[in-house]
């Protein structure tokens, strides 16, 4: 078992003759995803890495019986892009492009919502279920199948506590990047709420960053309906009040969503939290050892 | 993306958000000229920063020289004018370099009945615009929400719909505002709300908004900061963008598609993605250095970008040491020891670096840093690089 995708996850690229989008279903395609098809508006009947390219994403699930994208379309189309798959029935919609303006995802935000489809991202490395299926830009090496559930708001991050878990001989469930802009489609809780019900999963890593107050909103949600360990780390213990940190939402403003005050509403939730980066992997352990 | 004040009143004006006359002036002659244009007897100067405090903020070169200044006469305006421009204006928000102030505002007095605050934001919790409205005005917001948040009323909204009139309503009921003033308010917010929307906003903020004896609601100031990611459909805003407001290594950066972010310590630092740079950052400081820079050189960079983001963290003078922490998703750790190569033959590292690299084509990159002959303290994870580092500043 796994959250979201697995070795049956049908998936196909939209923007796959894009440089990215093309680079990235070869990528995928060779880590063993289950890649379709592609769909780029108006290039119906070319092929890319072997897979049949679609006019619209109707036309590719139709096709291809797909169930998961990954979107790769530059930000100013990327709204229609995620729209589209929620339109087609698409089950799990990543959507990869940074720079998508925060009112687009307003509108999408409440679209994905009333649908049966989830959305990770924008502005995101992906999903990954290690041995069984990749959708995204994370190097599938470092991964390994395991017990440990991985979400991060972060790419790089991410990187880093799954070679760190992956050192450790723990390996992953299922990996999620949620995203680095201030609206995403998926959260924290979302995501606990699966990997609490998941078998394979025995323990959980959150990482955090400065900024909003989804850390301590998802600390609330551990502390009455998580059973499972839960390990954590914050990113921007020394970021300045005011500054974006290169994340559109990793920002602190009016003295609110400062690390201190998430660390604290962590703790309290009985999470194990890493005070440096580096022991990201030695919380989890940490945390798996405190419920035996 | 920040704008001036005489800038976001301008497109106030386009969206029909009541404001009063002003005029923007350059010289002292020409804020004498906007004094006699305005033709009355009292006018209102102020410093053209984007940072906030103008009022109780004062000028280096001209200490007892306030950024806001009531004028009474061409005379009064345009010697306001001559200790303001060309100056550099400190305030809470500025740090004590301060500001250049390049330009004034004059705008007309008016009589004040009410001073009140409102802002519209993004409210990332319920992923809707929110309106914010404070009977408090004119003073710290930061200080009402934390001591009287029951003094400040919220109302989302739907961008498609915008704010409705009855949302105003509640407002005008709860902030004792009846009468014509209400009818004014209607106006305002509403408006307010669609500049928010249609200019892809991610803050526009009006601190006074006042209510005249007249019964007119008027942003007395107005600050708006826009959603970078939008700026491509908005052209002609993103032509008011101020280069002597932007700190020039963070402007240099973002031309070259890097993040960055200048900080107080010694420690350079260049690594992909926005969350291993904060993690970077905060590993330095938990191992006892202190980091120049917070410098995120992204997933696609070339060898270019990142010899450029070498560039802008050796032209700190702070930097005594730098960190390079690498893990390759997207980008290849080959692109990045190529980068080092080259910033090392052009601009040469007077200063100890330490790398560390991980992921992507992570065996090839370390065969290049060693072949070139580099004099690179490598490191092996997180926590042998930031110890390498600060021991390194240290000596």
């Amino acid at each position: 078992m796994s959250i979201l995708v697995n070795k049956n996850t049908r998936v196909i690229c939209q923007g796959i003759t894009g440089k990215s989008g093309a680079f990235h279903t070869k990528g995928c395609k060779e880590y063993g995803t289950k890649m379709v098809g592609g769909v780029t508006p108006g290039k119906s009947g070319e092929t890319v890495e072997g897979l049949p390219v679609f006019d619209t994403v109707e036309e590719a699930v139709k096709q291809t019986g797909a169930n998961a994208t990954m979107i790769f379309v530059p930000p100013p189309f990327t709204a229609d892009a995620i729209l589209e798959a929620v339109d087609a029935g698409i089950e799990v919609i990543c959507a990869i492009t940074e720079g998508v303006p925060v009112l687009d995802m307003v509108h999408v935000y409440n679209v994905v919502k009333a649908s049966n489809s989830v959305l990770i991202g924008p502005n995101c490395p992906g999903v990954i279920t290690p041995g069984e299926c990749k959708i995204g830009i994370m190097p599938g090496y470092i991964h390994q199948p395991g017990k440990v559930g991985i979400m991060s708001r972060s790419g790089t991050l991410t990187y880093e506590s799954v070679w760190q878990t992956s050192n450790l001989k723990l390996g992953q469930s299922s990996c999620i990047g949620l995203g680095g802009d201030p609206i995403v489609g998926t959260s924290y809780i979302d995501l606990f709420e699966r990997f609490e019900k998941d078998p394979q999963t025995e323990v959980i890593l959150m990482i955090g960053e400065i900024g909003g107050d989804a850390e301590e909103k998802a600390a609330e949600y551990v502390k009455n309906h998580v059973t499972k360990p839960v390990a954590a780390f914050i990113a921007g213990r020394t970021a300045p009040p005011g500054k974006r940190m290169g994340h559109a939402g990793a920002i602190i403003t009016g003295g609110k969503g400062t690390a201190a005050e998430k660390v604290k509403a962590l703790e309290e939730a009985g999470i194990v939290v890493a005070p440096s980066p580096a022991e990201m992997g030695a919380v989890v352990a940490e945390a798996l050892r405190r419920t035996k | 993306m920040k704008i001036h004040e005489y800038q976001a009143k301008e497109l106030f004006r386009a969206f029909q958000v009541p404001i009063l006359q002003g005029f923007v002036a350059r010289s002292p002659q020409e804020a004498q000229d906007a004094f006699d244009k305005l033709g009355g007897s009292l006018a209102v100067i102020k410093a053209q920063v984007h940072a906030g405090g103008r009022g109780k903020g004062s000028f280096i070169e001209v200490p007892n020289q306030r950024g806001v200044q009531l004028v009474r006469s061409g005379q009064d305006a345009a010697t306001a004018a001559k200790n303001m421009i060309g100056n550099r204006l400190v305030t809470i928000q500025t740090g004590p370099a301060g500001s250049p102030v390049n330009q004034v505002f004059l705008e007309q007095g008016c009589e004040i009945a009410r001073e009140l605050y409102a802002a519209v934001v993004l409210d990332r919790a319920a992923k809707l615009p929110l309106l914010m409205v404070s009977s408090e005005g004119g003073v710290e917001i930061e200080k009402v929400a934390e001591e009287t948040p029951e003094k400040i009323l919220r109302e989302h909204f739907d961008p498609a719909h915008g704010l409705m009139p009855f949302q105003v309503r509640k407002l005008c009921k709860k902030l004792n505002i009846s009468g014509s003033a209400a009818k004014s308010a209607d106006l305002f917010f509403r408006k307010l709300c669609e500049v928010f929307v249609k200019l892809d906003c991610s803050m526009a903020e009006i601190n006074p908004l006042v209510i005249t004896k007249d019964e007119k609601m008027i942003a007395l100031d107005a600050k708006i900061t826009f959603d970078d990611n939008a700026l491509y459909r908005h052209p002609d805003v993103k032509e008011l963008c101020d280069v002597d407001e932007e700190e020039p290594a963070e402007l240099r950066a973002s031309n070259s598609g890097l993040s960055f972010v200048k900080l107080e310590g010694n420690i350079g630092c260049l690594v992909n993605g926005a969350g291993l740079a904060m993690a970077t950052m905060d590993i330095i400081k938990y191992h006892g250095g202190a980091p120049a820079n917070f410098l995120d050189v992204g997933g696609g960079a070339n060898t270019q970008q990142v010899t450029e983001a070498f560039r802008i963290i050796l032209s700190d003078p702070n930097v005594k040491a730098i960190l390079v922490n690498i893990f390759g998703g997207i980008a290849r750790c080959t692109t990045i020891a190529q980068a080092i190569i080259d910033a090392s033959k052009e601009v040469g590292f007077k200063v100890p670096l330490v790398v560390r690299l991980e992921g992507t084509e992570v065996e090839e990159g370390k065969k290049m840093l060693r072949e070139s002959g580099l004099a690179i303290i490598s490191a092996d994870d997180l926590t042998d690089a930031a110890k390498k580092v600060v021991a390194s500043v240290g000596k």
